[in-house]
């Protein structure tokens, strides 16, 4: 029985991880023996005894249930092909909208180069499927749209939520976080919306310290008195 | 053969000259990398998974990689005109040929991983620091693989077997001339690149290959260290 | 994926107000970093960063026979290659357009500003003359290369040296540099691009606002207002007011730009 409690550490492909019979192989990993090998870059980690690598770079793995922002891309017959800014293709059929669709009217609920939320409701060879059925789903008014590497986007959001709680109670701001890595923020002022992108660059680059979440408490406090200065300093 | 010879820069016959790298130079790219043997100096940037164009080169069974080797125009003293040429299309296929054995893109099926390898400055080893360069930049960006593989070229100039190539010994004339052997490895061990350009015989090449085993795992290290090192250099 | 309609919006609202995402002002720069000598190769080299734009340009220098119909004068052929390497906007193949006209734009300055003493680069007339080469590659593309490719073009030929010539064997000595800077003249072309963007003008966009410029106006001068060049890019047309801010604007941003060239140019 192999007690090796393994710490997260960065590990690179073919790089052995941790050797012991009862390790098993989670996702980023291969077993080859007893050896548990990485076969990604990435940070290894290990709870109950399985091992995994989690992914610092690449591009986004879609997985059904995902709320994910694109751009209409195309419009044909039966729907409108959707671009994730990921390789597969991704269609959201006339069907998956809440509201009738005239079948030669179609541009005028999407048309080409709109923004919308959607959520995935199957992944297969074809390519992904859409929906904008449920709640929050549809159609982007306004606002900036940024990108930041999909692989950032559980720490952007927080242990059930808690980050990006904080960012908009702090930015006054709606935020929707695709898992694609796309991001929506809308807020009443140019200069929050502005402000919520710095944060989540900030969150996003600084991935790996602890107590990150009271990290950007104290940023917030910095930037409001940065900007309180300019305040002060025009009149 | 003795020990005791000194090469033009003053090297032992098996010592690699001085070698940096680092990851994260193309802040667009989905992975990218620096490798230099000395005055020879490669960039590699990886973009992909992708789409892949055009589409009847797709292929359904695994994802395609392809790489595009190329050199600056004045990496070298006589200016090369720019546009690809024989030597380089090789180059852009055997480099294919030294990174797919490790890469594991089944999953990628019709989408492109395109890698692209610019050489800045020539002294030889120009298409082994490509193959580093790029090796670094797949891991960089997330790419699953087996294991890292690094390149070296060995030569014999004259009777006289040596690790890492420079110009002036590439172009020995005297004696047996030079004879240049490029050879490319796991991190194991598997050779996934050979090549040679001159004249040997078979017991030395068997010498050649231990050389090359023991250069390669020189170049491991300096490429884990650049891996390692770089969680800021993320995109 | 090029920059949504939203974003675009936003950044013409902002912008309306005097500013801009990353809390520049409309006539401001993003820092500028220059490196000379890149390259043990190239007779001249810089590598030019302009925020997270990087190029890289190389001079060489190759001895041939002039043209026809200038026998006492030397030769420019500019070159500009968008490497794939440095987006994934840009693919392997031929040049296309946007390279050709960065090359275009730069040799035009350069050319009509007579910066290059091209009657110095003469060996032998009629027979023998020194070729120069500029090579300008991408690196990495965050918008405004072609300012980025006009600031190394200008260090690149003051750092130059013209290699050695063997006139009796007829061989250019390359890696034995002589003594003879490349010849350059004391009118510095300085090239920048300014971009109108709804009603409003500004200087180096990032590749997020160059996605949505109506209009741009690269022109090359010197800092004391001669002009030797101008091209309008972009199908949108433009009032003669806004010629006029632009001229103003350019002549401003050059001496802006020229103040950190200056340590490089002296």
């Amino acid at each position: 029985m192999t007690k090796e409690k393994i710490e997260r550490k960065i590990v690179i492909p073919g790089e052995v991880i941790v050797k012991g019979e009862d390790y098993l192989p989670g996702e980023g990993t291969e077993k080859k023996g007893d050896e548990l090998i990485a076969i990604r870059y990435g940070l290894a980690e290990e709870s109950n005894r399985l091992v995994k690598v989690i992914a610092l770079s690449g591009i986004y793995q879609p997985r059904r249930g995902n709320i994910i922002i694109g751009k209409v891309e195309n419009i044909t017959f039966y729907g409108w092909v959707i671009d994730l800014d990921s390789p597969e293709g991704a269609f959201l059929p006339l069907q998956e909208v809440p509201k009738y669709v005239d079948k030669d009217r179609l541009n005028e609920i999407l048309d080409i180069e709109d923004m919308i939320v959607a959520k995935i409701i199957g992944v297969t060879s074809r390519g992904i499927d859409l929906t904008i059925k449920s709640r929050g789903l549809g159609k982007i008014d306004e606002g900036i749209i940024m990108k930041i590497n999909s692989n950032k986007v559980p720490r952007v959001i927080g242990k059930e939520g808690s980050m990006i709680n904080l960012i908009k109670k702090e930015s006054d701001c709606n935020i929707t976080v695709g898992q694609n890595g796309l991001i929506w923020i809308k807020g009443n002022k140019i200069g929050n919306e502005l402000l919520v992108k710095k944060a989540i660059m900030f969150v996003s680059e600084k991935s790996f310290t602890h107590g990150l979440t009271d990290e950007v408490k104290k940023w917030f406090e910095k930037e409001r008195t940065k900007n309180k200065d300019k305040i002060d300093k025009i009149k | 053969m003795t020990k005791a010879f000194k090469r033009s820069d003053g090297r032992k016959f098996d010592e690699t000259r001085a070698m940096e790298a680092k990851v994260g130079v193309v802040p667009n790219a989905n992975g990218s990398a620096i490798f230099s043997f000395g005055d020879t100096i490669a960039i590699a940037a990886v973009y992909g998974p992708r789409k892949m164009h055009p589409q009847h080169q797709q292929d359904p069974e695994k994802g395609t990689l392809r790489c595009h080797y190329s050199m600056l125009s004045f990496s070298v003293s006589e200016r090369i005109r720019p546009g690809p040429n024989r030597r380089s299309t090789e180059i852009s296929k055997i480099t294919e040929w030294a990174l797919e054995p490790v890469l594991m893109i089944k999953k990628y099926s019709n989408m492109a991983i395109d890698v692209h390898i610019n050489i800045l400055q020539a002294n030889a080893s120009t298409r082994c620091a490509g193959i580093n360069a790029a090796a670094l930049a797949l891991a960089h960006a997330g790419i699953p693989m087996k294991d890292i593989v690094s390149s070296i070229s060995i030569g014999k100039i004259d009777k006289q077997l040596v690790v890492d190539l420079n110009k002036d010994e590439e172009d020995w004339e005297e004696g047996e001339g030079s004879t240049d052997i490029p050879i490319t490895m796991t991190a194991d061990g598997k050779i996934t690149h050979i090549q040679l350009d001159g004249r040997i015989t078979s017991k030395e090449l068997k010498e050649v290959i231990e050389l090359a085993r023991k250069a390669t795992k020189e170049i491991y290290e300096v490429q884990k260290k650049a891996l390692k090192d770089s969680i800021k250099n993320i995109k | 994926m090029e920059t949504s309609r939203l974003t675009g919006n936003r950044i013409k609202d902002y912008l309306a107000e005097g500013k801009r995402f990353d809390g520049r002002k409309p006539d401001e720069f993003r820092e500028i970093s220059i490196e000379t000598d890149v390259s043990k190769k190239a007779e001249g080299s810089a590598r030019v960063k302009i925020g997270k734009t990087e190029v890289i340009v190389g001079i060489k220098l190759d001895v041939s026979e002039p043209y026809p119909d200038s026998p006492d004068k030397g030769k420019l052929i500019v070159t500009t290659e968008l490497l794939p390497l440095s987006s994934p906007r840009f693919e392997s193949g031929p040049p296309r357009f946007p390279a050709i006209e960065i090359g275009r734009l730069v040799d035009r300055a350069i050319r009509e500003s007579k910066f290059i003493e091209f009657e110095k680069l003469c060996i032998k007339k009629g027979e023998k003359v020194w070729a120069v080469f500029i090579d300008i590659y991408s690196i990495n593309n965050d918008g405004n290369l072609i300012d980025a490719a006009g600031i190394g073009t200008l260090v690149a030929l003051k750092t130059a040296r013209l290699p050695k010539y063997d006139e009796k064997n007829e061989k250019v000595l390359y890696g034995e540099p002589s003594n003879k800077k490349m010849p350059l003249s004391k009118e510095i072309p300085i090239i920048t691009t300014i971009h109108k963007i709804g009603d409003n003008i500004l200087v180096d966009p990032t590749l997020e606002e160059e996605d949505i410029s109506e209009v741009r106006v690269t022109i090359g001068g010197t800092t004391d207002g001669t002009i030797f060049s101008i091209q309008k890019g972009n199908p949108k047309e433009i009032s003669i007011e806004n010629i006029h801010k632009i001229l103003d604007v350019a002549e401003k941003t050059r001496k802006k730009v020229f103040l950190n060239l200056k340590r490089f140019l002296e």
